[in-house]
């Protein structure tokens, strides 16, 4: 694709999404939460019993479409391409952490984006941490960090995720007494859009993101590594979008989706440092694994099992953070998931340290 | 002509590995490739760098020969 096409391309796909985002909200998805990879692959982990926090257990079919949108566009496009053993474990473990740090800051980078568009400022701070985690990140990259190169697979290995998520999405509509559902009032779980509108929305996003390579940490990424700014263009177009969209939304009297401000923030804590903090260690941890959460399930519907393993390092990520207190709610961090970030933060570290001083050496 | 085998390396690497040979500033490069996303942003790269870049594509690989 020449290169303005490509960009013009990545900034319309950019616009769509942002639309699509604010419409999950009015259509039942809580305010600012949209698309969360990070909160929503938390509710999947809950409604599968692996936490049992009451306020966060749905499958939200988002998800599952963003990875089926992936792997159907890229079937089609000749580009499913089965491969991994690129260091599986050591980006299980970048997963996690990266999950430990969204958690404390309440979102993926791709909500940190939506909320900033529904006027919410803590997010600021948790954006100048991503920046400085990305930076974080780019450093090593410079100084020769990598995880080795990964390998052809067998077609069901590369399929097997995607498989998954059929299997996933036949639980939600069966919703067997073992499948935990979050009750109607029990928290941001119990808020969600009608399935078809939900499963409809990946697949839309997931193609359109598997068609532009859409990252949220590779745009601030290229940008400083490159002087591109391909990715980022699409970041920018989601949040105008989004912003637009959510105005919009609240001027015709749909309901609230934009409100200026730090205080009472939809799931949204105002500890600064925190959402700074968290950030830091969830763009860290992004940059070392080669693209955002969002950016993890189109690769593994792409075929991509190091991706696989990236989302669930994630899912167990946030079964751990629900299980020992780490994650933050509406009333600030807690003790423990302030532990879990800063210990976070060192693994990620010396991860990045390890696989830079061995290719130096190679 | 510098050759370069970023098979299997997911990106930002390979266009780290090509910014890190185009230090030397040499006319032509060799590049394979086994992915997509990697030929497009090589060869964004190399085009901003301002070499030109014609693709060979091969059991999924692809060869991407720069030339200035």
């Amino acid at each position: 694709m020449p290169k303005t096409h490509e960009k013009t391309g990545i900034v319309l796909a950019g616009i769509a999404i942002g639309v699509i985002a604010s419409l999950l909200v009015f259509f039942g998805n809580p305010v600012n939460m949209g698309f969360c990879i990070a909160c929503f692959l938390r509710d999947i982990s809950g409604a599968l019993g692996l936490h049992t926090a009451p306020a966060v257990q749905y499958i939200r079919p988002e998800i599952l479409g963003l990875v089926l949108g992936s792997f159907l566009l890229s079937v089609f496009r000749k580009e499913f391409m089965p491969r991994g053993g690129s260091s599986p474990l050591t980006r299980f473990v970048l997963g996690f952490f990266v999950m430990i740090g969204c958690l404390m800051f309440l979102g993926c980078p791709f909500r940190m984006i939506l909320r900033l568009a529904g006027g919410d400022l803590n997010a600021v701070f948790g954006l100048l941490g991503f920046v400085c985690g990305i930076l974080a990140g780019v450093f090593f990259l410079n100084k020769g960090y990598s995880l080795k190169r990964t390998y052809k697979l067998p077609t069901l290995e590369g399929a097997a995720f995607s498989a998954i998520q059929v299997a996933l999405l036949v639980l939600l509509v069966a919703a067997p007494a073992f499948i935990y559902f979050s009750e109607a009032g029990a928290g941001p779980g119990a808020l969600h859009a009608p399935i078809l509108i939900s499963l409809a929305a990946g697949l839309i996003v997931g193609a359109l993101a598997q068609r532009t390579r859409l990252c949220m940490v590779g745009g601030i990424r290229d940008l400083v590594l490159f002087g591109e700014w391909k990715l980022l263009a699409g970041f920018i177009a989601i949040l105008a979008s989004a912003l637009v969209c959510n105005l919009v939304l609240t001027g015709t009297g749909a309901g609230t989706f934009f409100t200026l401000g730090m205080e009472g923030q939809p799931v949204a804590h105002t500890d600064g440092l925190w959402n700074f903090l968290g950030m830091l260690l969830a763009g860290f941890g992004c940059v070392l694994l080669g693209g955002c959460p969002l950016r993890q399930l189109v690769l593994s519907g792409e075929g991509n099992t190091d991706s696989a393993i990236t989302v669930l390092g994630l899912g167990i990520g946030a079964a751990f953070a629900h299980n020992f207190g780490l994650a933050s709610s509406g009333t600030g961090p807690t003790a423990n998931g302030k532990v879990a970030v800063v210990i976070g933060i060192v693994v990620v570290a010396v991860i990045a340290v390890a696989n830079t001083v061995r290719t130096e050496k190679a | 002509m510098k050759e370069l085998d970023a098979r299997g390396l997911s990106c930002p690497e390979p266009v780290v590995m090509i910014r890190k040979a185009m230090i030397s500033k040499e006319n032509a490069y060799q590049m394979v490739v086994d992915n997509v996303t990697a030929k497009e942003n090589v060869t964004r790269y190399a085009q901003h760098q301002g070499y030109q870049v014609s693709v060979q594509e091969a059991d999924g690989e692809y060869r991407l020969s720069i030339t200035k």
